[in-house]
């Protein structure tokens, strides 16, 4: 391991190895169409996505918490939806360092995991929450969250619910989304307004969405979601490089808040 | 580093250019599915014995359908990009596994963020005696990264000025067939 570390701090200091020389300068689409894509590695984690949003300067992270949600939810895709902004939420009470927050997230996640019938293994992961939140482990609590995540998914795929397991990335993307909108819209800045463009993993999303099975994919949440699905890829469709003006972050939060308002309403059937 | 001109993708099976790749990609659903988290964190922050880098092996290897090879690869992956962890690097909890035969290649589809900075680390077991890994954006230009390469183990670091998909790809180049395992870090 020392080997290794003393390697890695070689490369960095020698700016070691510029992987220009021979290399292909350009993939053809076709090749790049057939990449390998899937939930785990593709779609990026609320972490990641507050990770390059505090660059610029650190949001207001308790302005952008919400109040609790229901989770008595009877639906079982609302469910998976609401589980996977709750996650999102987890992330940014432990951004916002709050410990009270976190411990009441973690009881919510863990009471709509069980409406799910997931395993004994995500419940456990509540007690751990709650010990890392009463110790301000923060990152381990980050850590912990990802690990309830994977989870969550992980039981899903083993009980066939396969098609609950995206309707989590989507619930944490698009909560993650409103929160980051919403906190550039607060102080606009280009750099972290750029983190807002995410054109193909909207349509990574809307391909998954066209997966799941005609049951799922036919109730009134999944069917209005996914209508709106292809609107906001539009919104965060913006050139390389281009930071959105603030009316663009703008219309890309509301798009994503009213879907969101949609998943936590308690009527939905 | 060497990359082909003719990279082959995982997905199914398919020739190109007398290069083949056979499609057997696993996703990955987390490590955190397989191992006890905290207890993969503190080991990548390299205090773990060697007890508990075979415990997480293990426990690894019982919890999911992987092959010793899978686990093994999964396993040098995990041990290079805990490297990064030393410098402030979070690892993302997923990961993709697959086979590469001589020649062959992976292309990985991940979305990244402007603003901050990345390390793909990747592993792979014996017969694999020399791999690479290269990114490309997403209209398929290859970047420049800082690069470490030890045998069967590469990293590539990047740090990205536009929000957006790239792709990672991953070349056995010298060795024979191989279970590859990707991870990767961020900050």
């Amino acid at each position: 391991m020392k080997r290794v570390r003393r390697f890695v701090a070689l490369a960095f200091l020698l700016g070691y190895g510029a992987a220009i020389g021979a290399e292909p300068a350009r993939l053809p689409a076709d090749q790049l169409a057939k990449a390998v894509r899937n939930d785990s590695i593709t779609i990026p984690t609320p972490g990641e996505l507050f990770a390059a949003l505090e660059k610029p300067g650190k949001p207001n992270w308790v302005g952008q918490m919400r109040g609790p949600i229901s989770t008595s939810y009877k639906n079982r895709a609302q469910i998976a939806l609401n589980l996977g902004s709750l996650i999102a939420d987890g992330f940014i009470a432990v951004e916002a360092k709050d410990s009270q927050q976190v411990k009441n997230i973690g009881t919510d996640i863990i009471k709509m995991a069980k409406a799910l019938g997931v395993s004994e293994n995500v419940l456990s992961r509540g007690n751990s929450i709650n010990e890392f939140a009463e110790n301000d482990e923060w990152d381990a609590l980050q850590e912990e969250l990802e690990a309830t995540q994977n989870e969550v998914k992980s039981s899903m795929q083993s009980h066939r619910d396969q098609d609950l397991i995206i309707l989590v990335s989507v619930g944490g993307w698009i909560r993650g989304t409103q929160v980051v909108s919403a906190a550039v819209m607060q102080n606009y800045d280009e750099r972290a307004a750029k983190v807002l463009r995410q054109p193909a993993l909207v349509n990574f999303i809307e391909s998954k969405m066209n997966d799941i099975s005609p049951d799922v994919r036919d109730e009134p949440l999944i069917k209005e979601l996914s209508g709106q699905l292809p609107g906001i890829e539009k919104l965060v469709t913006f050139p390389a490089g281009k930071a959105p003006t603030a009316d663009e972050v703008r219309k890309v939060n509301e798009a994503v808040g009213k879907i969101m308002s949609q998943i936590q309403a308690k009527e939905s059937k | 580093m060497k990359t082909s001109p003719t990279p082959l993708l995982a997905g199914s099976s398919f020739k190109n250019e007398g290069r083949r790749f056979r499609g057997s990609g696993v996703e990955g659903a987390g490590r955190s599915s397989r191992l006890p988290q905290s207890a993969a964190r503190r080991a990548l922050n390299g205090s773990m014995s060697i007890f508990a880098a075979i415990g997480l092996a293990i426990t690894a290897a019982v919890a999911a359908p992987e092959s010793d090879t899978e686990v093994a690869a999964r396993k040098a992956a995990l041990d290079l990009a805990g490297a990064f962890s030393n410098e402030g690097f979070k690892m993302r909890d997923g990961h993709w596994s697959g086979t590469i035969k001589p020649k062959e290649h992976a292309l990985i589809a991940v979305n990244l963020y402007a603003g901050n900075q990345y390390w793909f680390s990747v592993g792979a077991t014996e017969p694999a005696k020399k791999i690479s890994i290269n990114l490309y954006d997403e209209t398929g230009k290859l970047v420049q990264t800082e690069s470490y390469n030890e045998g069967e183990k590469a990293a590539a670091g990047f740090s990205p000025t536009s929000s957006g998909q790239y792709y990672v790809l991953v070349d056995l180049v010298e060795g024979g067939e191989s279970s590859v395992c990707l991870v990767y870090s961020y900050k």
